[in-house]
């Protein structure tokens, strides 16, 4: 307890927990009162951000800048043996930046879902949830301890799979939400296990503690430490959807697309990025799994972005240019630059948090014309739409500032959290060769990420309207409670920069020192580069330069007048076929896991270990046991008392002589 | 009262009771020779009560209050199934078995 504003940080994460409670009681109760429910919904997150603010401003202002994070116990929570967890928040340089990230875009967000989910009926229900993972992401990285952090780590990945099937009347979006959560687990089990190995090797599962024995209990560069963080890393994996176990996050695009900006952009997904820089020491000390980060990253970042290329849901589209900049992310924090990840998962946040709701605008605006005309078109499908600058010319203009930031333009965000992910990898490529092949890989991500997002917009925005005659005059702008959002985003995407402005522009890097205390004892540990500032120049001209090309060569050799809407389109053929079915990933999947796995269990454990051995030697011959017994002893049963007297009375005299002898 | 006669008095009368129980068919002899079976242990807590305490002489009287209740109860089945079958002979009470 510090006796400032700080100790109130509990109660971010309990406004939201009082939301689910109040807004799940009423979808109960009454869900018609959505008045009610978006003030309860929207009011908790923005007094959360206010606390989030107000805790920020006040860890400032205290007298001596803390070290080491600030820790706040509140309860025993499993007291066994030596294994001693406390149910404990703690406040750090890092912690602050991702609570100010979660509460302040996730209360844009939840202002923005008002509006477009005012016509669903389960609007409370949809409320009640979205606070719900505010609560557990609060938990998530406010925790001080691995069980705590998985609390949340698991909380969010319920709340993801609950609004993923938001809509689970339609079986495929069930579905969705199922894979996502399975896929999850899969990850998960590495988490627990990390765990298991950390409590084995260091006797405690506090932050502060396992850091603090890590670098004498654990051998740098032993079997143990890189166990545990490529375990760690199997976790992260599946949370921020990585390859191998990136599948699941295209799919989670059948949930609302708010939720789609909130859980699957901007925040639960970049969990895996936080939990890798949370243990940026661990990760210091097994230079194997480091280069595994960073290698798993870039040729994420580069997969990702080839299938994006391809795909005609806009959603889809976003989908996999998240899935490719969260492994930007794990490019920069597996080379150490701990710093550019958070920097990239701030930014981040702000333009694809941005490009989800402005794609909501869009399916919002397609979504009513063809519901007044009755049409069952797909309202995500970019052939559908086209020219659409026209009707919405304030998500055409927010929608271009994202383009430019995510692309790597020049002042936007993006350009100098991506700049710096980029130099890193090539100042590590100084020391380590194969760094230089994940910067290669980052660079040509690059070029695809600027071409593909220029061809969302030219398909999007530009060219003839391919809607339909009617639909045409329903098509309009999304009312102001949706736009609001949608620009404090486009200036957060904009200037979003300022936040760490390298020294190479004379800027503070205000990020880099704060999160110093953090980054520290993890960077003492790993090989220190450093790149003179006309190679840092050069580097910058050569990202610009293939962000450039890839916006300009898009809007020259795609040719939206071309295009036909989705119903009457011709399949793909070739290699872009390759790339718009998604490399056939999910088949190989299926064909490798799903169905063995499918086969294993009907035809081996369901009708042999379960129907022959279970059911049929176990349950039915238990039976069959007890009853060739009774027909065994039945001569026994003769009904005579005088019969049972005697054999009464022997039994007592065999007893008795038992006694005696 | 010496002991050992006692005790051979009442192990000859347990062993009549028991002889009894197992041979006889008529319930109400066999009812008697119950009677007979427990107050030949009564003589025995008696018997032994002079060298082991009083303990065993209060412990007779439990016998008799519970040899009291067995016999309403004994007493009242016997009635009921000669009623029913006309006849006390344990042979004929054979319901238990199937068939």
């Amino acid at each position: 307890m510090t006796g400032t504003t700080v100790d109130l940080i509990w109660l971010a994460p309990a406004l939201a927990l009082l939301g689910f409670v109040l807004n799940g009681a009423l979808a109960l109760l009454r869900p018609s009162a959505k008045t009610l429910v978006s003030v309860i919904g929207a009011g908790v997150l923005l007094a959360a951000f206010a606390v989030a603010i107000a805790v920020f401003t006040a860890f400032i202002g205290l007298p001596t800048a803390p070290e080491a994070p600030l820790v706040f116990r509140y309860w025993s929570w499993i007291p066994v043996g030596t294994l001693q967890v406390d149910f404990a928040f703690q406040v750090d340089q890092l912690s602050l930046v991702m609570l100010l990230v979660v509460t302040g875009v996730g209360s844009l967000i939840h202002l923005f879902s008002i509006g477009y989910m005012k016509e669903d009926p389960g609007y409370a229900r949809y409320f009640a949830y979205l606070n719900l993972f505010v609560f557990f992401m609060l938990v998530l990285v406010l925790g001080a301890s691995f069980p705590v952090m998985f609390v949340g780590w698991e909380g969010v990945g319920l709340c993801s799979y609950l609004l993923i099937g938001f809509w689970f009347n339609d079986a495929v979006n069930a579905n969705a939400g199922r894979k996502a959560f399975i896929m999850n687990r899969i990850g998960d089990f590495g988490f627990m296990v990390a765990m298991f190995m950390i409590f084995w090797s260091t006797g405690s599962l506090d932050f502060d503690t396992v850091f603090a024995h890590a670098p004498t209990a654990l051998a740098a560069g032993g079997t143990t430490i890189t166990a545990i963080t490529l375990l760690l890393f199997l976790g992260c994996t599946g949370k921020s959807a990585q390859i191998p176990l990136y599948t699941w996050l295209p799919d989670a695009m059948a949930g609302p697309t708010p939720v789609s900006a909130l859980i699957h952009a901007a925040t639960m997904v970049t969990a895996g990025v936080y939990l890798v820089a949370r243990c940026n020491l661990l990760f210091a000390l097994a230079p194997v799994s480091s280069a595994v980060v960073a290698g798993v990253g870039a040729l994420t970042a580069l997969f990702a972005a080839t299938i994006a290329l391809k795909q005609w849901d806009i959603k889809k589209v976003l989908a996999y240019s998240t899935i490719s900049q969260l492994g930007y992310m794990f490019l920069a924090v597996g080379t150490g630059a701990i710093s550019a990840g958070i920097f990239h998962l701030a930014t981040h946040a702000f333009f694809k948090a941005l490009l989800f709701l402005g794609s909501g605008s869009v399916i919002y605006a397609m979504h009513h014309a063809y519901h007044a005309t009755h049409s069952h078109e797909d309202a995500q499908d970019m052939r559908n739409m086209g020219g659409l600058s026209r009707y919405m010319p304030w998500t055409t203009v927010l929608m271009w500032i994202a383009t430019l930031a995510i692309a790597g333009i020049p002042v936007l965000s993006g350009f100098f959290s991506k700049d710096e992910i980029l130099t890193a990898a090539f100042a590590r490529g100084r020391i380590h060769p194969e760094w230089l092949v994940f910067w290669g890989f980052g660079l040509a991500t690059a070029l695809l990420t600027a071409f593909y997002m220029t061809r969302l917009i030219l398909y999007t925005f530009y060219g003839p309207n391919r809607t339909g005659e009617q639909e045409q005059s329903h098509l309009h702008e999304a009312p102001w409670i949706m736009t609001g959002p949608l620009v404090v985003l486009g200036v957060l995407s904009a200037i979003g920069g300022i936040l760490n402005v390298p020294a190479l522009y004379h800027g503070g890097e205000w990020l880099h020192h704060w999160l110093e205390p953090v980054v520290h004892p993890g960077a003492a540990l790993r090989p220190e580069a450093q790149l003179s500032s006309a190679t840092e120049w050069m580097l910058v001209g050569i990202a610009v330069a293939t962000a450039i090309i890839g916006m300009v060569g898009a809007w020259r050799l795609l040719r939206p007048q071309d295009l036909v809407p989705a119903r009457s389109a011709p399949e793909e053929r070739g290699f872009a076929r390759v790339l718009r079915n998604k490399w056939y990933i999910d088949e190989i999947y299926d064909a490798l896991f799903v169905r063995p796995l499918v086969w294993v269990s009907r035809e081996v454990l369901w009708k042999q270990v379960d129907q022959r051995v279970i059911d049929g030697a176990a349950v039915n011959g238990a039976a069959r046991g007890a009853r060739a017994l009774g027909w065994t002893n039945r001569w026994l049963q003769s009904g005579q008392v005088g019969t049972y007297v005697a054999i009464f009375v022997v039994g007592v005299l065999l007893v008795l002589w038992r006694a005696m002898s | 009262m010496l002991l050992s006669p006692a005790l051979a008095i009442s192990a000859v009368l347990f062993t009549l009771g028991v002889a009894g129980v197992l041979l006889r068919r008529n319930a109400i002899v066999i009812f008697m020779c119950v009677e007979l079976m427990l107050n030949a242990v009564n003589l025995t807590f008696v018997a032994l009560a002079q060298s082991l305490g009083v303990g065993g002489q209060v412990f007779v009287f439990f016998v008799m209050a519970v040899a009291a209740a067995e016999a309403a109860v004994g007493l009242a089945i016997i009635l009921a199934v000669y009623r029913h079958k006309q006849s006390v002979s344990l042979q004929n009470m054979n319901l238990l078995k199937d068939g």
